[in-house]
């Protein structure tokens, strides 16, 4: 258990998929003006990636991996090459999938979070979840803990921005700084302070 | 349809409609890959190639692909690119593909090549879309190798792997500034290229949604 919660607390902070790695920066750019839609886009991140990291974690444990296909009697076949083409294929089926059933079900979410679902098929965050959870070699238990903490990584850095953002309208920025320009700066800043959690050792 | 301006196609992204600096595309990777300019290099080639191609094979096929399928067809060909580009990179220097790790993977999921496979190639004929695309990857080339260049040369006094500025360790003058080698400092080099961009081209500057009163600002007092 002690293994899991560890994993946890360093994929949020330790490993922050948007501060320290900085995955899903265009999105978490783009979007992260107000912070009731960066919360929404927050929520549906980590759905997204709580089912596609286990399920990408399956397919590589069972069919890509080399020597994965010896359960079907093909133990010299190394399929690991084919690895972007069926993650990417699985988070772009699992997105329209979860489309559909928030629709039908959860109408409530849905609308919340509409706009925002196709969008994360091209958020790298997701798509770098699941390249990480292959080069570590996860197991299927330690995927799911590792899909719920790198999702909720990247819904706690949108958060914060968004709300540092909506202060910092009222100030006095230099014309050609304001905007994206002041904003970058801002997650230059942040993300240094998260770097001081690089020192724990868990 | 207009003919297309072969010049302003392959230049306007670089400076007046800046992948990064403007569109808000593929910044993932711009920070996370610069602070040697081998690896911004190997990048931004990497890239180029694969815009311009997915651009080229999506225009042949754009008026066969259904339109509620699109994005799982655009991103099925930038895949089988992206996996082309990673294995050679794996066969040739594997060096430089262990540093880049999962990075090269990520150019499927890097914004400026969906982006304009989306904006450009699926409304215009191959040939001016290969350019497109070679055209923005000259773009975020330009944002990747100025940083790949300060970064490393400041950050450890050389460009390239060759010593440009003597170091204080090896009996030279200059003391290296580790931070530019940490990611952050990417974030802030890109702030101050977006500043000097709009300093020079005002049109690009946002307006802003909240309008400060008149005689309030430090600069009036003054």
């Amino acid at each position: 258990m002690e293994h899991y919660l560890s994993l946890f607390v360093k994929a949020v902070f330790i490993e922050n998929m948007a501060l320290a790695f900085f995955l899903g920066m265009c999105t978490f750019l783009a979007i992260s003006k107000k912070v009731s839609t960066a919360i929404n886009l927050g929520i549906a991140v980590v759905l997204v990636q709580v089912v596609t990291v286990p399920i990408n974690n399956l397919i590589y444990t069972y069919v890509l991996k080399g020597g994965a296909l010896s359960w079907a009697g093909l133990s010299h076949v190394d399929l690991s090459f084919l690895g972007f083409l069926t993650y990417i294929a699985v988070i772009a089926a699992v997105v329209q999938i979860m489309e559909m059933i928030l629709d039908k079900y959860v109408p409530a979410l849905y609308n919340t979070l509409g706009i925002y679902l196709p969008l994360i098929t091209v958020n790298c965050a997701i798509f770098g979840g699941t390249l990480f959870m292959a080069e570590r070699n996860y197991d299927f238990a330690e995927s799911v803990v590792y899909g719920l903490g790198s999702g909720f990584s990247w819904a706690l850095a949108i958060a914060l921005l968004a709300a540092i953002r909506e202060k910092l309208k009222y100030s006095d920025v230099p014309d050609g700084l304001s905007g994206l320009g002041i904003t970058f700066m801002t997650v230059g800043l942040m993300s240094l302070g998260f770097m001081s959690f690089s020192g724990i050792q868990l | 349809m207009a003919k297309i301006n072969v010049k302003e196609v392959l230049f306007e992204p670089i400076f007046n409609n800046n992948p990064i600096a403007l569109q808000i595309l593929g910044v993932c990777s711009a920070l996370a890959v610069t602070s040697q300019l081998s690896t911004a290099l190997t990048m931004s080639i990497a890239l180029t190639l694969v815009t311009a191609f997915s651009g080229f094979f999506i225009s042949m096929i754009r008026n066969f692909i259904p339109n509620s399928i699109r994005m799982i067809v655009q991103v099925m060909i930038i895949a089988a690119l992206v996996i082309v580009v990673d294995q050679v990179l794996q066969a040739f220097s594997y060096g430089l593909s262990r540093q880049l790790s999962v990075f090269v993977g990520l150019i499927i999921t890097n914004c400026i090549v969906m982006g304009r496979a989306e904006a450009f190639a699926m409304s215009n004929p191959p040939v001016p879309s290969f350019l497109d695309g070679i055209g923005n990857g000259l773009g975020y080339s330009f944002i990747l190798i100025v940083l790949g260049a300060v970064r490393e040369l400041l950050g450890s006094g050389s460009l390239l792997g060759y010593q440009i500025i003597p170091l204080v360790n090896d009996g030279g003058w200059y003391l290296p500034n580790g931070m530019l080698l940490l990611p952050p400092s990417a974030f802030f080099i890109i702030g101050f290229i977006i500043w000097a961009l709009r300093a020079w081209k005002p049109e690009q500057v946002e307006e802003e949604d909240f309008k400060i009163a008149p005689n309030s600002r430090a600069s009036d007092v003054l």
